[in-house]
């Protein structure tokens, strides 16, 4: 099986969230950078599929040059090919990202038969690119995967419902977007990480097309950071915690 | 025209839908337009009332034997012909599953932009949009200028206001779908076991981080003491195989709007406490006073968890609240 796998290199904030001087991006002066859970399971699935099946993953990212981290942190959890779009260091929109990953599928000497995306991007949150890629590329395509089965030309494909989950199947090639809870990402080693560090990375730079939706501001939601009231420092707090769940009657 | 794909079930307009009625219609007065809406399936007249309730003032039926299950890409296909067809200047969907992926489909055949996860919308020449990036721990201000702006509105954000309109006049609408449309289409509905209350509708959820070291038996104690409350995680627990995935709140997990919500062990990233913006109240359980949940907490026990929820349920007993 041939698998691409498509990731979005992403700061890795913490309990705060700054912004730069000028508003149009997260300021990462002391912050590293990962990739989305949702992508995380993307890329298990793909290496898990390989596994037993047979075949290639191929992770695919459109970023900046130093996206080819997060290529190499896929290629350690067990990817074979990174594929980089050097895109620069400007945010593509989601459908000149789209436009831009379908003509690397097409113009790869590689056949797909699977194409796994997030359900949607940890920063942008477009809930477009997979679709998209699908769209271009005239592949079927379901969305918001939690659990996928492949099998020969076919796979069965779920995503949650409250209560349940809906079914779906659908013939390969196919473009499936899944989200966190599809697998359990594995850790890398340590020997696979030093040795992804070695592994070569193809490189092309795309002619970003033009996109409906342009970014004038980010804005941190004001949130209340009044300190809390310490209510106790000891097990002894249980009174007045169980006090306060009288008040509220949950109790 | 503004028009708005709208979903429901046997109790009518499911929420999000009328959450994305009540953005569309401030659209659609803004640029002085009228307000239309349509819906798949075989019971799409029926929402006639509770739609114009709501100020639309056509509901588009969608009349196909084929269609009567969903299928993404043809959805997204009788959308776009059904805006045509009316000729609509923006199509608005609930911030659902279904309702992003049936307009994805629709931007992509009309090969304009969706933009998702909108919470406001001011109509000029283009549309200045404010909507939410990272799950809605940062809001984006971003200009949509489309040939038709698609857009979607982000799920429990907008609150809901009727008009007290008289009903929708039904008009049906049959698209012209094609046989590779329906390539993807809902095969079956599962059901699922679960046992227990449901995260998202607990009234009280307790719940562990990387502080448990893994060990979760005194909160799923006190969780079993109290009426309606769930176990939820954050994903340090669930990347360290403590908890499924099922348990974790957060941007990448559940979403939760319990009357308390009690953290026990977690830091208080940003990331988990989009999944709890919807709680009440927040209790939190932390050994360090200046851990980032504390600012976001109304009460605080500074102690440890192991310590503190165990002695939580003795108390629970003494005062006869155990179940
Ligand atoms: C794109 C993206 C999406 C994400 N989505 C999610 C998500 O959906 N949900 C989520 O939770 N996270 C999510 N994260 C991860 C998030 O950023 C944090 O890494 C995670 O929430 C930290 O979990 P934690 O608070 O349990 O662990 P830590 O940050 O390690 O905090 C542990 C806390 O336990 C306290 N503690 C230690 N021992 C004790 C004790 N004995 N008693 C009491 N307190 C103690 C410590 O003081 C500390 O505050 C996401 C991250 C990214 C990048
Ligand atoms: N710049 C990018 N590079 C590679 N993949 C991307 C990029 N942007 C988005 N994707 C993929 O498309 C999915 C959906 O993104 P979005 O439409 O922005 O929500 C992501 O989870 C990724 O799998």
């Amino acid at each position: 099986m041939e698998i691409l796998t498509a990731i979005k290199r992403v700061p890795e904030t913490g309990a705060k969230v700054s912004l730069t001087d000028d508003k149009l991006d997260i300021d990462t002066t002391s912050l590293g950078f990962t990739f989305s859970p949702h992508e995380e399971c993307a890329v298990e699935e793909g290496v898990q599929l390989v596994e037993e099946h047979g075949g290639n993953v191929t992770v695919l990212t459109l970023g900046e040059e130093d996206a080819t981290e997060q290529l190499r942190s896929a290629i350690a959890m067990g990817a074979d090919d990174g594929m980089l779009l050097d895109g620069g260091d400007d945010e593509w929109g989601p459908a000149a990202t789209a436009t831009a990953v379908a003509e690397a599928v097409e113009a790869s000497d590689t056949d797909f038969d699977l194409l796994l995306f997030g359900n949607e991007s940890a920063d942008a949150a477009n809930h477009q690119v997979g679709v998209r890629v699908a769209e271009e590329l005239g592949l079927p395509c379901v969305t918001g995967i939690k659990d996928l089965d492949v099998g020969e030309g076919v796979a069965t494909a779920k995503r949650e419902i409250p209560g349940g989950s809906e079914v779906y199947e659908v013939d390969l090639p196919a473009v499936v977007t899944v989200k966190e809870g599809l697998n359990e990402p594995r850790y890398p080693s340590m020997r696979a990480k030093m040795q992804a560090r070695k592994a070569s990375v193809e490189q092309t730079e795309p002619e970003p097309r033009e996109d409906d939706l342009e970014l004038v501001e980010l804005e941190v939601p004001e949130t209340d950071d009044s300190p809390a009231e310490i209510i106790g420092e000891s097990p002894e707090a249980a009174e007045e915690v169980v006090d306060v769940l009288e008040e509220l009657e949950v109790v | 025209m503004v028009l708005t794909l709208v979903e429901y079930d046997e109790e009518g307009l499911d929420d999000v839908s009328l959450q994305a009625l009540t953005l569309a219609r401030d659209v659609a007065e803004q640029a002085d337009e009228s307000l239309e809406a349509i819906a798949f399936g075989a019971g799409a007249a029926d929402v006639a009332g509770e739609a114009g309730n709501h100020g639309v003032e056509t509901l588009h039926a969608v009349e196909d034997d084929a269609l009567d299950d969903y299928a993404p890409e043809a959805y997204g296909r009788a959308v776009v012909q059904c805006a045509e067809e009316v000729g609509t200047e923006a199509v608005i969907g609930p911030g659902t599953d279904r309702g992003a992926e049936t307009l994805a489909h629709a931007a992509s055949k009309l090969d304009v932009t969706m933009a998702a996860e909108v919470t406001d919308v001011e109509v000029g020449d283009s549309y200045e949009l404010t909507r939410q990036r990272w799950g809605g721990t940062l809001i984006e201000h971003s200009r949509l200028s489309a040939e038709t702006n698609l857009l979607t509105v982000a799920a429990n954000e907008v609150s809901v206001s009727a008009t007290g309109g008289d009903a929708a006049a039904v008009e049906a609408f049959a698209p012209d779908v094609q046989e590779g449309d329906l390539r993807v289409q809902l095969t079956a509905v599962e059901e699922s076991d679960v046992e227990g209350v449901p995260l998202g509708e607990a009234r009280v959820v307790v719940s562990g981080g990387r502080g448990t070291d893994g060990d979760f038996s005194e909160l799923e104690a006190l969780v079993e003491n109290v009426p309606n409350a769930a176990l939820g995680s954050s994903r340090a627990a669930v990347n360290e195989g403590w908890r499924p995935h099922d348990d974790q709140i957060g941007q990448t997990g559940a979403k939760i709007a319990p009357e308390i919500y009690i953290p026990c062990g977690i830091s208080g990233a940003v990331q988990h406490m989009v999944g709890c913006k919807g709680a009440e109240n927040i209790l939190a359980i932390n050994t360090d006073p200046e851990a980032a949940i504390i600012q976001k907490a109304d009460w605080a026990v500074i102690a440890d968890l192991h310590e503190v929820a165990p002695a939580i349920a003795d108390e629970l007993e003494a005062r006869g609240h155990s179940e």
